[in-house]
């Protein structure tokens, strides 16, 4: 065990500190995941597949879909815009004030080969949803199985 | 705060609704902005996915309940590989005070987020008095 100097740079971290660090990660680490699965970026993304195509839909309500920037490269969605919160005229008075503005961007890994000429995105009540139709070669194909 | 990357708020599902909802599934709170100005109120609630005919705004006695129906726009043979969040419907309610004019409220649904002006009575607005000499 170290021997505690008194009096020594109070800017260490003394070794109780350190010890007390590495018990919460150890902890962190072995806890139950208490909240769900959520990536803390915004925005919240869903992805499903058909067969034929996936979808992304994201919740993107008062973004105009000039602001976004929508791009496929190399297996990877990415999605970049801005949100703007039309500032209402000077005199106004703010009781509540939850929603939020600001840049956001995220990247999807793809989770096979798609077509990027294909791809399309709309824009409906604030959901934007992006359909990427997969490429021929990544389209599922059934095997029959030959009896003999 | 302008330049700064959104952080995502998880959608805040309602524990009790009055009553139960007759539709099955989760039930979110709009986030929403309630500004005044000297002859309104506006309030502007995120509600991504309901559509102008889906939203119900109801006053009674003072209170004011939004409700916003969404269909999930996955179709039926989409599989689901990857869930950030989940479509619910929307539901918020304020009591209003007794300065709004309430058979004047419009309501705008656009992009998503909606736009409620809640116009104040005439005698709401602030007078200026006069005051005079002698």
């Amino acid at each position: 065990m170290a021997i505690v100097r008194w009096g020594s740079n109070p800017d260490e971290i003394s070794d109780f500190d350190r010890l007390r660090q590495e018990v919460n990660r150890l902890f962190n680490v072995f806890s139950p995941c208490t909240e769900p699965f959520a990536s803390r970026v915004y925005p919240a993304l869903n992805l499903t597949d058909d067969g034929n195509n996936f979808y992304f839909r994201a919740e993107l309500p008062g973004v105009k879909p000039e602001s976004l920037d929508i791009s496929v490269v190399e297996g990877q969605l990415l999605l970049r815009g801005e949100r703007k919160i039309e500032p209402e005229e000077q005199k106004a008075g703010y009781h509540r004030r939850e929603r939020e503005s600001g840049f956001f961007r995220r990247t999807i890994a793809l989770p096979a080969r798609v077509d990027p000429g294909k791809v399309s995105a709309g824009m409906k009540n604030g959901v934007l949803t992006v359909t990427l139709p997969r490429a021929e070669e990544a389209k599922p194909r059934k095997i029959s199985v030959k009896t003999t | 705060m302008k330049d700064q990357e959104m952080e995502l708020k998880e959608k805040k599902e309602v524990k009790k609704v009055a009553g139960e909802g007759t539709r099955p599934g989760p039930v979110f709170i709009p986030a929403v902005d309630i500004l005044e100005n000297t002859n309104e109120i506006i309030v502007l609630a995120d509600m991504p996915g309901v559509e102008s005919k889906s939203v119900d705004i109801d006053l009674k006695d003072n209170q004011l309940t939004i409700t916003g129906k969404v269909d999930a726009p996955e179709g039926e043979k989409e599989t689901s590989l990857y869930k950030e969040f989940n479509w619910g419907d929307y539901f918020r309610q304020f009591t209003l005070s007794n300065v709004i004019d309430q058979g004047k409220i419009s309501a705008k649904m656009e992009n998503g987020v909606l736009r409620l002006v809640l116009p104040k009575v005439e005698k709401a607005k602030p007078q200026k008095i006069k005051v005079a000499t002698g």
